[in-house]
């Protein structure tokens, strides 16, 4: 096979890989903000159950969720198709991981920012989304960072549930051309130069927010 | 579909099975751990060469391995490497694969711990005349280990909960098992739903043993022997 058509239907794969990320990105984000703040405020029972959500998802294996959801939810009677099998298992996995950033971070906003917002008499919401969660917000982009890009190499399990996602493509066509060694190393290079292109996104996303903090001291 | 009521006398039937595979995913984690350690050490000192070429190479080399998916990478040592004239078992893939991957994420945790090591050790280790070899051995490692035992147990556990992975070259792991257990009997839901189990279990030992060996070591004055 030419190594143009190589490319090209690898390519095929990375659009559907991308598709999975833009999906499984806002859920996992969704779920960690939900989930992290239940277990910051939430009372008793709804804790316990952010916990026991946290702790599943991140003490069991990924492919172990993936797979569970795509054979056994059938079993209960709730079919569905590989692509949503997909998205929710990375979605609630990488979430479960995102709900210790949002923790921590709030956590690591200065103690005196809450006194402070007290003693203004803030009420309780105006103090989490007006002072304390723009300043968290800073604090979270590097883990979140790291967390789209554990997200972006782990779509490469949903091969393994048969769809044609990039990892997919690749062990099809090393299957039927034998060209291992171009097939596989281009994609290799595919899910690196996403990777980079999320380091970049996200640096430039972490000067955006920390602008007006007046981090690293006075300028001027 | 046969509905969805948990049968016990299948478990029961199932359990041995599964966990004599799970002898496997615990031998690949041990194995892999090993040679993760081995390799992060060796990268983190290319990090710290004199030479300002395999520095940077290793940089590379590392945020490559970092930033691309360990399936891929099974795939590729496994289908690959036979082109190069070197073939290896699905197991012996699986151990090179895990430790290359999380040697590479281990690398920047011993890289942090060594750096944390003060300045006025390394000169006073050159004062008293000790070789580079012993000054790592006797000063430097002694005191950096304690501080990256915490993120190296938690690197270690994630390998272990990456080890299904090697189902996708047919290494008889927990979940390559319960996968063919499920589609002998068609029925997913016990098998799977034991494996997940087993690894939430293990994983929390696992968790919980990294705690002792931190407390083992005491916060200053140790020595290695």
């Amino acid at each position: 096979m030419e190594f143009g058509e190589i490319v090209s239907v690898l390519l095929q794969g990375a659009i559907v890989t991308i598709e999975i990320v833009a999906m499984a990105l806002p859920l996992a984000v969704l779920m960690a903000f939900s989930f992290g703040l239940i277990r910051l405020y939430a009372p008793a029972p709804f804790k316990q159950i952010a916990i026991a959500y946290i702790e599943f998802f991140r003490g069991t294996s990924a492919l172990i969720q993936l797979y569970w959801i795509y054979f056994v939810l059938p079993f209960f009677g709730i079919t569905i198709d590989a692509m949503t099998a997909a998205v929710v298992a990375l979605g609630l996995n990488i979430g479960a991981y995102g709900t210790e950033v949002v923790r921590g971070a709030i956590q690591s906003v200065p103690k005196g920012q809450y006194e402070a917002s007290i003693a203004l008499n803030f009420t309780a919401s105006q103090r989490l989304w007006r002072i304390i969660m723009p300043q968290a917000l800073v604090n979270m982009i590097p883990p979140f960072g790291n967390l789209a890009i554990e997200l972006v190499k782990a779509t490469s399990l949903v091969s393994l549930i048969t769809i044609g996602d990039l990892t997919f493509k690749a062990k099809m066509l090393a299957d039927t051309t034998l060209q291992v060694g171009e097939i596989f190393g281009v994609v290799l290079l595919f899910y690196f130069v996403m990777a980079q292109f999320l380091v970049f996104f996200i640096r430039r996303l972490e000067t955006h927010l920390s602008k007006g903090l007046g981090r690293g001291g006075l300028h001027s | 579909m046969n509905g969805f009521h948990w049968d016990w006398a299948f478990t029961w039937e199932v359990l041995p099975m599964i966990l004599s595979a799970a002898k496997v995913t615990l031998l690949a984690t041990l194995l892999g751990s090993i040679f993760a350690i081995v390799m992060g050490l060796v990268f983190a000192l290319l990090r710290r060469n004199n030479s300002r070429i395999l520095r940077i190479s290793t940089y590379w080399v590392v945020e490559f391995i970092r930033s691309t998916p360990l399936l891929v990478q099974i795939f590729f040592l496994y289908y690959v490497m036979p082109e190069f004239g070197i073939s290896m078992s699905p197991l012996a893939t699986g151990v090179f694969a895990l430790g290359l991957h999380y040697g590479a994420y281990l690398s920047e945790v011993f890289r942090s711990g060594i750096d944390g090591i003060e300045k006025g050790q390394w000169e006073a280790a050159r004062a008293l005349n000790l070789t580079i070899f012993d000054t790592y051995k006797d000063i430097v490692l002694p005191q950096a280990i304690r501080p990256m035992i915490p993120a190296t147990g938690n690197y270690i556990i994630a390998m272990f909960k990456e080890t299904p992975q090697l189902s996708a070259i047919t290494l008889l792991e927990m979940l390559q098992m319960a996968k063919i257990i499920g589609s002998e009997n068609f029925r997913y839901l016990e098998p799977f739903t034991l494996v997940g189990i087993l690894y939430l279990v293990f994983s929390l030992l696992a968790a919980y043993g990294i705690h002792q060996v931190e407390r083992r070591f005491p916060k200053e004055g140790f020595s290695l022997k």
